[in-house]
């Protein structure tokens, strides 16, 4: 009983955390079409970041700056390695995203000379609690409120603002809504800005529960984030959410069975049976081909 | 008729330049100090050049975007190294399992000695390319129905589970669990030696040359027929191209189970060069580092492949070392320089390339046409036909 | 005007690819003064200085640093040589390493040390064994490296004996009857030492695997619990040990983790530090046993920034430091005893060098693995973040 419910618990936080990146890929590939391969990276640069001001600034004011530099990060890349080749095939927007994910690695890798970084004790969020006797961080209870939260701001965002109608005519047509008098390039940035600023509060919480940060700590977090997007259904954002608490409880239930050698194939399995049966994920809209 | 003669005469210059380029390799090997740096670039680039192409028929030709090279080469290089290891070594290479449950070895097979290396190797390798063929057209069965992004995810979700499954300890047995496969025949089990054992004639270069560029000459043999066509109208416009009368289903699982063919074939001679394998190696980041190499050569030219592999791997491994280690100029300590720089550097230089050189370094024309249309210009005849064109 | 452009890139690439090809061979044949006018000779270091296993690769290279800065010189056949520590950074991953060695074995070393990590090791001995050049293994404990690889030597214990060592202490500290082991899928090191420990242990064993870049492990750790289970067998790279420690501390584990050579770094230490865990590892060398080796590797390590952040920031010594160090000095009664710089004197003159190292005395079997039969137990004292010796294991 115990056991399930640690299980549960766990499932549900990594979930959250997922589910926080997973937005980030599914708004992205909604208005660009663009697998942005970098988001894991920006997600474990922010965990760095943070470790790196909170050797010398206090944590409330590490926090938000934290949060701030990966927003201005993830601003950069998409104007310095995405904007160029807004004309360009799909696929060399995809590669050039690769091109940043390896260069952050690289380039965390050079800072840290590849030592483990460990990620500071943030208040409130690290402390310990028991919840029907198992014991376990605070992080683990606030994610799956704090997810819904933000969801739901971003939702309203979305439907009831300006800036939000903008982004659904940049999703539907990226044209037109060019010829409507949109600024795309604005409504673009502002989309890395929120992506960016969600992996940052994805990437504190995923670090007070797993706290050593390495190079390609990013890569297998963000790897099953876009899975989970994938799952949903790219491009919605209620999709990728259910998505990754989907993969996320699945993941952890997998590694506590007899077959927890298989737990990330287990994940591809689900996105491939889920994408040959139902191909634009569970809440994907349909597309079809203009000749 | 001019046509077919002019394509006629190419096709020989182009024999003539391999050729003259794999005695120029053979003459290299035994001239110079085998210890420099130089061949295992070679051996490594040669390598890869065969991955990247066979990834850019795929990518490049038929316009189907796949990231399952790495999975294919793990396939590729288990067959090859299951069925090559010694008899009498199999028990130490599986100590963990007690000896393994394939107790033959295929150049033992075919009689041992030098004969039976290179049938046994050459037959291990065509399996290798067989077994990742036959892998292929399993999972193209549900996933070639998939457009692009979504292709390419199934595919890289592929590649992880193969490489799960190769570590699953119950087929330890067969495939060693997590261990390294080791003790085959490699590149340079193909030197000749004397009598002493001493190294006489090196070849260790030159078979992995010879393996690419056979492999790659059938490719380039295969996109300039029908078939290649077909794939390249495929890339164009798939509408059309089925339209046309291309069967859509049949030309995308042929260009499938090709290109992973000639990539399993790739990672058995992966597994030559390094002297093992191991689902590890063949990850992810593997699949990344080939598809970089098709897009700084230039995605669909097979020569542009060939090219930017032996730079990706020669400035990756050997040109840009030197910014590892700490250099002193008189007491001047060059800054920056530590472990990790000559990676930096390194992503720098080919988000440089992505991001100005869009078309990578031959856009999607071959050496030839480069080479034609160069000595064009040099003669001047080339402005005035245009002109009149 | 870009085809023309790309054409002569290509072709300068090219040709600089041969002239580096032409220029690489000349080097090391004039012997290469140094500065202070004695002729060079070079040992290749062949260590992770990223990735994984890139801290303790780290740490290794400290121990030989460290040596090479106490005795920079060596005597071979009546001349003074200046020692020169070539690096080649193997990234810890199996693709990378044989290139690492290639490029080794390109600049004309005498002998390699290294490397940590098996996997590696394994991967860059036969372009080792090719080009005729001995390697001294450092803390690679797997039995495949030296098996069937005449250049390949090592100075440590091996992977079996590890594992019945920890059988042992289990057994004797306490009667487990139950292991949870978890390893690094794939990861031959931490799957070797599994396979050995379950060989060994005559109760029920659980093993899982987790993914590489994994950081989630506390499925792992409730699962333990939750099979009750007397000890938990991890012995896995010094980052995933970090977390696992890390977690174990947060959770409040009463389960004894008992880890291999690779557990033993003050990183782990430092994860540990303050909590109820319980850690015990087997290693090589345990603080103390040379006081005159501590105080001035610490010293060194307090005086020099850069070699205490590669310490992991604090001047605890790992047993990989120790080992690196008599990894260095074995190498030079190697070249002493080849009277040489020859790398295949050096290969002829290996097997019969006996040293008296910080970490026990070294002599080598007809394998080439070094004569061993003693590992130090020790266990983590959280309160005032240092190791204290819990046992010497002895095994027949």
């Amino acid at each position: 009983m115990q056991y399930g419910i640690s299980i549960l618990l766990s499932g549900i936080s990594l979930g959250g955390q997922y589910a926080l990146i997973a937005i980030g890929y599914t708004m992205v590939y909604g208005i660009l079409r663009l697998i942005n391969f970098a988001h894991g990276d920006v997600f474990m640069a922010a965990g760095l970041i943070m470790v790196y001001l909170s050797a010398s600034l206090p944590i409330g004011a590490a926090v938000p700056l934290m949060i701030l530099l990966t927003v201005l990060l993830g601003f950069v890349i998409e104007r310095a390695a995405y904007k160029p080749l807004r004309s360009a095939p799909r696929m060399s927007v995809m590669i050039s995203a690769i091109g940043v994910s390896y260069l952050l690695q690289n380039l965390a890798t050079y800072i840290t000379g590849g030592l483990p970084q460990m990620y500071p004790n943030l208040p409130v969020l690290s402390d310990q609690i028991t919840i029907a006797g198992t014991s376990t961080k605070m992080v683990t209870v606030i994610t799956p409120f704090l997810v819904v939260a933000l969801v739901i701001a971003l939702t309203q965002l979305i439907n009831h603002t300006k800036i939000g109608m903008a982004m659904r005519a940049a999703s539907r047509d990226f044209e037109t809504a060019q010829l409507m008098g949109i600024k795309i390039n604005n409504v673009i940035s502002f989309t890395f800005v929120i992506g960016s600023l969600l992996a940052a509060v994805g990437s504190a919480l995923y670090f007070t529960n797993y706290p050593s940060i390495v190079p390609l700590s990013g890569s297998l977090p963000g790897l099953r984030a876009f899975v989970a997007a994938v799952f949903g259904g790219i491009g919605s954002i209620p999709g990728a959410v259910v998505g990754a608490f989907l993969i996320g409880l699945s993941e952890t239930v997998i590694k506590s069975s007899d077959w927890s050698v298989f737990s990330d194939a287990f994940t591809f399995a689900l996105l491939i049976i889920i994408l040959v049966v139902k191909p634009t994920g569970l809440f994907g809209e349909k597309s079809t081909d203009k000749v | 008729m001019l046509q077919e003669k002019k394509s006629k005469r190419g096709t020989w210059i182009a024999l003539g330049c391999v050729a003259a380029l794999l005695i120029l390799v053979m003459v290299l090997e035994n001239t110079m100090q085998p210890t420099s740096m130089l061949f295992t670039v070679l051996k490594k680039g040669a390598v890869y050049a065969l991955v990247a192409a066979s990834l850019n028929l795929l990518n490049g030709f038929t316009g189907l975007f796949s990231l399952g090279q790495a999975g294919f080469m793990l396939l590729g290089a288990y067959t090859y190294a299951i069925l090559t290891i010694p008899s009498a070594d199999r028990e130490s290479v599986y100590y963990l399992y007690g000896g393994s449950a394939v107790n033959f070895s295929l150049p033992e097979l075919f009689g041992g000695g030098t004969l039976g290396l290179i049938l046994g190797v050459l037959a291990a390798l065509i399996l290798a390319g067989c077994v990742a063929a036959v892998v292929a057209w399993l999972i193209g069965l549900p996933v070639l129905r998939l457009k692009s992004d979504y292709l390419a995810i199934a595919t890289l979700g592929f590649a992880e589970i193969i490489r799960a499954i190769f570590q699953w300890d119950a087929l330890g047995p067969v495939t060693n669990g997590a261990n390294a496969l080791k003790n085959f025949p490699t590149f340079s089990s193909f030197n000749i030696e004397n009598a002493n054992g001493e190294v006489v004639f090196r070849l260790s270069t030159f078979v992995p040359f010879l393996l690419a560029a056979v492999c790659i000459g059938i490719m380039v043999l295969l996109i300039n027929s029908t078939y290649g066509r077909a794939f390249k109208a495929i890339r164009e416009d798939e509408v059309a191209a089925e339209a046309m009368g291309i069967s859509l289903a049949k030309h995308k699982r042929m260009a499938f189970c090709i290109s992973s063919f000639f990539a399993g074939v790739g990672g058995g001679m992966f597994a030559m060069f390094a002297n093992q394998a191991q689902a590890k190696t063949f990850t992810t980041s593997m699949t990344y580092e080939i598809l970089l190499i098709v897009v700084i050569g230039g995605i669909g030219s097979i020569s542009g492949s060939c090219i930017a592999s032996f730079l990706y791997v020669a400035a990756s491994e050997w040109w840009l070392r030197f910014l590892d280690t700490e250099t002193y100029i008189g007491a001047f300590k060059v800054p920056f320089l530590r472990t990790g720089f000559r990676m930096v550097v390194f992503s720098i230089i080919i988000m440089v390339v992505v991001l100005f050189f869009r078309r990578g370094l031959m856009g999607d024309r071959e050496l030839g046409d480069v080479a034609r249309s160069l000595g064009r210009r040099l003669s001047g005849k080339g402005k005035k036909k245009e002109a009149v064109k | 005007m870009k085809r023309v452009f790309a054409l002569a890139l290509t072709l300068v690439m090219v040709l600089s690819l041969a002239a580096c090809g032409g220029s690489s061979d000349t080097p090391a044949d004039d012997g290469g003064a140094s500065e202070s006018g004695d002729p060079v000779v070079r040992i290749g270091v062949f260590e992770p200085a990223t990735g994984d296993s890139g801290p303790g690769g780290k740490q290794e290279m400290l121990g030989m640093q460290y040596a090479n800065r106490e005795t920079p010189t060596v005597d071979i056949g009546g001349t003074t040589y200046t020692v020169e520590l070539v690096y080649a950074d193997n990234g810890s991953t199996t693709d990378k390493a044989p290139t690492a060695a290639a490029e080794l074995v390109s600049k004309d070393v005498s002998l390699v040390l290294g490397s940590y990590g098996s996997s590696v090791a394994m991967a860059g001995g036969p372009v080792f064994d090719e080009a005729g050049l001995a390697a001294i293994g450092v803390t690679c404990t797997n039995p495949q490296i030296t098996a069937g690889n005449d250049y390949y030597f090592r100075i440590c214990f091996l992977d079996n004996f590890q594992a019945q060592v920890l059988v042992n202490f289990a057994k004797d500290k306490f009667s487990a009857q139950k292991a949870y082991c978890l390893g690094e899928l794939g990861n031959e090191y931490d799957q070797g030492l599994i396979a050995f420990f379950e060989q060994n242990f005559d109760g029920e064993v659980i093993k899982d695997s987790f993914p590489t870049n994994t950081s989630d492990f506390s499925t792992y750790l409730t699962k333990a619990v939750a099979e009750d289970v007397d000890v938990i067998f991890c012995p896995v790279s010094i980052a995933y040990a970090t977390q696992i420690v890390k977690l174990a501390a947060s959770m409040d584990l009463d389960i004894p983790l008992l880890g291999s050579d690779t557990l033993d770094s003050n990183m782990v230490l430092e994860a540990a530090q303050g909590s109820n865990v319980q850690l015990y590892v087997s290693t090589f060398y345990q603080e103390g046993g040379s006081p005159e080796f501590d105080d001035g590797i610490k010293a060194w390590l307090n005086e020099d920034s850069t070699a205490m952040t590669n310490n992991g920031g604090n001047d605890t010594i790992a047993a990989v430091t120790a080992m690196g160090y008599d990894a260095y000095y074995v190498a030079l009664e190697a070249l002493k005893a080849a009277g040489s710089t020859d790398p295949g004197a050096v290969k002829a003159a290996l097997p019969g060098v006996t040293y008296d190292g910080v970490s026990g005395s070294i002599a080598f079997d007809e394998q080439g693995d070094a004569i061993r039969d003693t590992a130090y137990i020790k266990t983590a004292d959280t309160a005032n973040n240092a190791w204290a010796l819990e046992t010497v294991q002895t095994v027949e």
